[in-house]
């Protein structure tokens, strides 16, 4: 038989799309044919998103070696961009060429946030990104949150007091109603859509790592010091893989603010609780393993959500599974079992189909 | 002219003088030798040459161009690269991959082309690929090119870090410390790949050595640091059989 011309490395890639393409299958076919709650369909959208900030994210941790912890902060960034984009041009656009702007610009502002972010810290060596990050994230979730703006004839009013500051003219338009946040962006999300952004996502990230700029990336995270000394400009590409990851939370980002009837910037979406739940999905998936970080967002999302009826045993049933899976990923013991008992399925299958 | 001219160089860290008016003069084409008891300064020199550390005084001609105070990934491409005396391999990616982490400089596509493998993506890896196969088979290491570079025997490792120098195509090579911890068998086998690298590639190597074997059998000239300072230097024979530097390395007998 002859092999097909894919380097390991490619097949590994295409195994990934593969296994999100087949979940997207799956699931759409319990959603039209009402084999699925209703509980469980408002999960769809939240779990791809979840899945494409930890993609982003893992090339933060997993490939440039960088602690982040306000990936939630950069998500608000583009959550919010995208929403206002929308809301000011409802009506205006067609449907679709508004979602595609709205994404644009909710990635291209989250990612100037990474970008400006950087500037200064990423000359340094250590844990600082971490700290800022975290400050980030709390500072831009806060600012928002006290934030009004409305637009009228006469053009932007911004408060950061109450809705009467803002002195609007009463056929003028709220855009963000303070801690009440943004409400009336148009619903231009579904999951169909979100998978196809977490597969962008996945094409983006897997094929940067298996490039000239991913192995600078790595050479950078592994070893500093020798990565100056074959000439590699290290700040510049600590500085690329950092924006693109914030690039890629921005999109989730605007997949989220058009997902949810009412946008506002509170800790229940923004907080730095939630950029440590992401980077829990990223970590128990495999630090610097993409395909992981999917797979950990998606059963790890959806676990709490399904065992929502065992109330006050929920929790605990959720760390029992975190520590099964960080046992599962990372004990030398269990990897080596997991490769042996995957190696036996291979030639079973190889020998099933000769 | 001399390829790699220093003249006066010192750095102080606090009140100690680490390397103190240090003048050191290699002629292109020539397997230098720095060698000196420990502490005496010598990784200190490799890391001013390389712009690890930034000197306190004096200046750093490479080829006639100033280079003092250009930073490390600079240095690297004005013509000078170096291995590390404790092995500094990107352990987590394979031999391949090293190699080719190092020939960044000589081939270019931009950062979409990489994200989406498109336009010349696949032409340029083909010939990166290519590029660093033949470096890794210069130094024996194309048959385990897959593997990951932790993963390697020690004189291995050692190895695959003169090979991603050379990937860099210098013009000076520093080899700090190449045949620590290895074998007499090992060693007799690095001493052959430096000379050979330098007769194929035609390069200038420093090196910074302790196994007086490999420093007299190879070396034509060697530079001896005691304390900071260059204590003699000249023809590896005459310099060896110098009494102060024999006290240096072996004390006085009291």
């Amino acid at each position: 038989m002859k092999k097909p011309n894919l380097s390991k490395k490619s097949a590994g890639r295409f195994t990934t799309y593969a296994i999100v393409a087949a979940a997207w299958a799956v699931l759409e076919i319990m959603l039209h044919t009402g084999l699925m709650s209703s509980h469980m369909q408002g999960l769809l959208v939240p779990m791809a998103y979840y899945a494409i900030v930890a993609v982003g994210l893992n090339l933060c941790v997993g490939i440039l070696g960088e602690l982040s912890l306000g990936h939630a902060g950069f998500m608000c960034v583009g959550a919010f961009s995208g929403a206002l984009f929308s809301l000011l041009t409802a009506g205006k656009l067609p449907d679709g060429l508004r979602f595609f702007l709205a994404l644009v610009i909710g990635v291209l502002l989250s990612a100037l946030a990474g970008f400006l972010i950087g500037i200064p810290v990423l000359r340094l060596n250590g844990d600082y990104l971490a700290i800022v990050t975290l400050a980030f994230g709390e500072i831009i979730k806060n600012i928002i949150n006290a934030l009004y703006l409305g637009i009228d004839s006469k053009g932007m009013h911004v408060s950061f007091e109450s809705q009467a500051a803002l002195n609007m003219e009463p056929e003028g338009q709220i855009l963000i109603n303070g801690a009440m946040g943004v409400t009336g962006t148009p619903h231009d999300s579904n999951f169909t859509i979100a998978i196809v952004l977490l597969l962008l996502s996945l094409v983006i990230v897997q094929n940067f790592i298996d490039s000239m700029d991913g192995r600078a990336v790595m050479s950078i995270r592994d070893n500093r010091i020798a990565a100056e000394s074959i000439g590699i400009p290290v700040t510049k590409y600590k500085m690329l893989a950092f924006t693109v990851s914030a690039a890629i939370a921005g999109m989730a980002g605007v997949i989220f603010s058009h997902n949810i009837a009412t946008l506002q910037s509170t800790s229940q979406y923004f907080g730095y609780n939630v950029s440590i739940m992401i980077l829990v999905y990223v970590v128990l998936g495999g630090i610097g393993n993409i395909r992981g970080s999917v797979i950990a967002a998606a059963i790890l999302y959806m676990l709490p959500e399904l065992l929502r009826g065992l109330n006050k045993y929920r929790m605990l049933i959720y760390s029992i599974v975190l520590i099964a899976v960080m046992i599962f990923n990372w004990a030398p013991g269990a990897i080596e079992k997991r490769t042996r008992f995957f190696d036996r399925i291979r030639k079973g299958i190889r020998n099933g189909a000769a | 002219m001399a390829l790699l001219d220093v003249k006066n160089l010192s750095i102080t860290f606090g009140g100690l003088h680490a390397v103190d008016d240090f003048n050191l003069s290699v002629e292109e084409g020539q397997l230098y030798g720095l060698i000196g008891p420990n502490g005496a300064g010598k990784t200190t020199v490799f890391n001013l040459l390389t712009g690890v550390y930034k000197p306190t005084s004096g200046t750093i001609l490479l080829d006639g161009r100033d280079i003092t105070g250009h930073k490390s990934a600079e240095i690297n491409k004005d013509g000078i690269a170096r291995t590390f005396q404790n092995i500094r391999l990107f352990h987590q990616l394979s031999v391949i991959d090293n190699v080719k982490a190092a020939l960044h400089g000589s081939f270019k596509y931009s950062t979409f082309e990489a994200m989406f493998h498109i336009g010349r993506f696949s032409s340029t890896e083909k010939e990166l690929r290519e590029k660093a196969l033949s470096i890794l088979r210069v130094f024996g290491l194309d048959t385990v090119s897959e593997i990951l570079s932790s993963n390697l025997p020690y004189g291995q490792q050692r190895k695959l870090e003169i090979a991603r120098a050379m990937a860099t195509e210098p013009k000076l090579l520093l080899l700090d410390e190449p045949a620590a911890g290895m074998n007499p068998n090992e060693t007799a086998e690095l001493m052959e790949t430096i000379s050979l690298i330098r007769d194929k590639y035609k390069i200038t190597i420093l090196l910074i050595e302790h196994d007086m074997k490999l420093v007299s059998g190879i070396c034509e000239y060697v530079t001896v640091l005691n304390f900071g300072k260059v204590l003699a230097e000249g023809k590896t024979k005459e310099v060896l059989a110098n009494p102060e530097v024999i006290r240096a390395y072996l004390g006085d007998d009291e």
